[in-house]
């Protein structure tokens, strides 16, 4: 039997809701992963030591363990806590933390490179320390970051495909109930591809209208 | 407080860098509207000095005190957190490589410690960065970003920065010694007409001839001391020291000498 893609039009409404909730789970994963990547990239550096060592522990546990595992303890671990959270919900606080924690390693890196003239200058104006590292230190290092950020949220769009598996009906997911139907799974799995594919071209063009947005800035 | 004399005084200030000593027991005034240059060899604390005026480099012992105020004052951290920042934001300083902001266009650089600190609406700081910005002859330049100017543009911007908090004193680290020669006159052109402005000014130089030209008094510095100081007049033309001879008799320009 030969390949046929005729039937995947008939999956059209699958294949979309699919594909927008892959860029759901990207989207608020990557924000989650941005906003808490500065925050403990800020905690890492200036926090005093009995915030720093809980912190230090939560990056290690999410650097040293797969993604998968950490789903499964945030899905269905926390139910035994009382807490039992939307697959949705669960998924992107899985993807967002683990990939804050990455950014938050090149975030410090970055902040820690920021010319020592600028906070100088920013505290000669008479701003405070806060301040100065609100308005004019973290956001030349989070500039600086853009580029491999951007990278690492490729590589969170690739990895959302893991949240199938806590049943959020993404783009993966949604190929396999398809497949299921119609035992299709060559048609099904190179149109997710190809979706995969577009969504990353989407992202990439995002990332260079940043930093085209951002060249004059340096 | 309102004694023109003395209207900064350093007492007694001591500097040390484990056993480096970089400043020693240094004493000095400068009245209000006064300007004064500190000359001298590389590695002779003029920095330290200047950047203990504000409490940039902390004293190891000794006093700072700007009109009446204590500014390198005794206090427990958080209190004197914000004892600095009131104080910093009277003292306007520039440095050799003009640290201006560069993710900021030049309007945000002029505008945002006086937007965060003094809380002025977005109206009076567009009038701010365009009066200082008019001050200095960069009005055109208002909505560029500092990678977009030159050595001495970006200096004139960064002199705009410390006035729009509008100081009682400038302080300046060899604000020239970064640019190309033919963009220096620009910026001494700012520096002097802030002077007939009556600023106080402490200005850090290599430029001899214009610390002769603008300033109403040369401080000499060698191995962390003042060791001569009197008007430009004498200093460059009579100098008592030996050392001030030595120094000079290599830093002079040939119209000076
Ligand atoms: N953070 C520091 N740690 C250790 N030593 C320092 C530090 N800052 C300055 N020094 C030393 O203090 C001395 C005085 O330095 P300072 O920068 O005040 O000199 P300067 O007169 O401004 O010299 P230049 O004309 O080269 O700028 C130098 O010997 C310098 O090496
Ligand atoms: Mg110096």
């Amino acid at each position: 039997m030969g390949l046929d893609f005729s039937v995947v039009p008939g999956f059209l409404d699958t294949i979309l809701l699919g594909g927008l909730w892959t860029i759901a789970v990207t989207v608020a994963s990557a924000l989650l992963s941005f906003f808490g990547g500065i925050l403990l990239a800020v905690i890492a550096l200036y926090a005093p030591l009995v915030i720093r060592l809980p912190f230090r522990f939560f990056a290690w546990l999410f650097m040293g363990t797969p993604l998968l595992l950490q789903l499964f303890l945030i899905y269905f671990g926390l139910v035994e806590l009382g807490i039992d959270l939307p697959a949705f919900v669960a998924g992107v606080i899985g993807l967002g933390l683990h990939f804050a924690v990455y950014s938050s390693e090149l975030i410090q890196t970055a902040i820690v490179a920021v010319d020592k003239g600028q906070m100088e200058a920013a505290r000669t104006l008479g701003l405070s320390r806060g301040q100065s590292l609100r308005r004019i230190v973290i956001p030349q290092a989070v500039r600086d970051v853009i580029p491999p950020i951007g990278n690492n949220m490729i590589a969170l769009l690739k990895d959302s495909a893991l949240v199938s598996v806590i049943g959020v009906s993404e783009l993966t997911l949604s190929s396999q109930l398809a497949i299921g139907r119609t035992y299709r799974p060559f048609e099904f799995y190179a149109t997710a591809a190809v979706r995969y594919y577009f969504i990353n071209l989407g992202m990439e063009a995002v990332l260079r209208r940043i930093e085209r947005k951002t060249a004059l800035s340096r | 407080m309102s004694d023109p004399h003395k209207f900064l005084e350093i007492r007694h200030a001591q500097k040390a860098y484990g056993q480096l000593e970089v400043l020693k027991d240094i004493s000095m005034t400068v009245d209000r509207g006064e300007i004064v240059a500190i000359i001298g060899p590389s590695g002779s604390g003029k920095s330290t000095l200047l950047r203990a005026i504000n409490d940039l480099d902390p004293l190891t012992s000794g006093e700072v005190i700007l009109d009446g105020v204590q500014v390198n004052k005794d206090l427990p951290h958080r209190q004197y957190e914000k004892h600095i920042n009131q104080m910093r934001q009277q003292v306007g300083m520039v440095f050799q490589h003009f640290n201006l902001f560069p993710h900021l266009s030049v309007r945000d650089n002029v505008t945002l410690a006086p937007k965060m600190l003094k809380g002025i609406s977005d109206a009076e700081a567009d009038k701010l960065a365009e009066q200082q910005l008019a001050h200095v002859g960069m009005s055109e330049r208002i909505d560029y970003y500092p990678s977009q100017l030159s050595g001495g543009q970006k200096q004139r911007v960064a002199i705009a920065r410390a006035l729009a908090m509008n100081p009682k004193l400038m302080l300046f680290d060899e604000a020239t010694s970064a640019l190309d020669p033919e963009l220096v006159e620009d910026v001494n052109l700012v520096m002097k007409r802030l002077a007939e402005e009556d600023m106080t000014m402490v200005i850090v130089t290599h430029e001899m001839d214009f610390a002769a030209s603008v300033c109403d008094r040369v401080l000499f510095m060698d191995g962390g001391v003042v060791v001569e100081e009197g008007p430009p007049d004498v200093i460059f033309k009579n100098p008592t020291q030996e050392r001030t001879r030595a120094f000079l008799s290599k830093h002079l320009s040939n119209v000076q000498k």
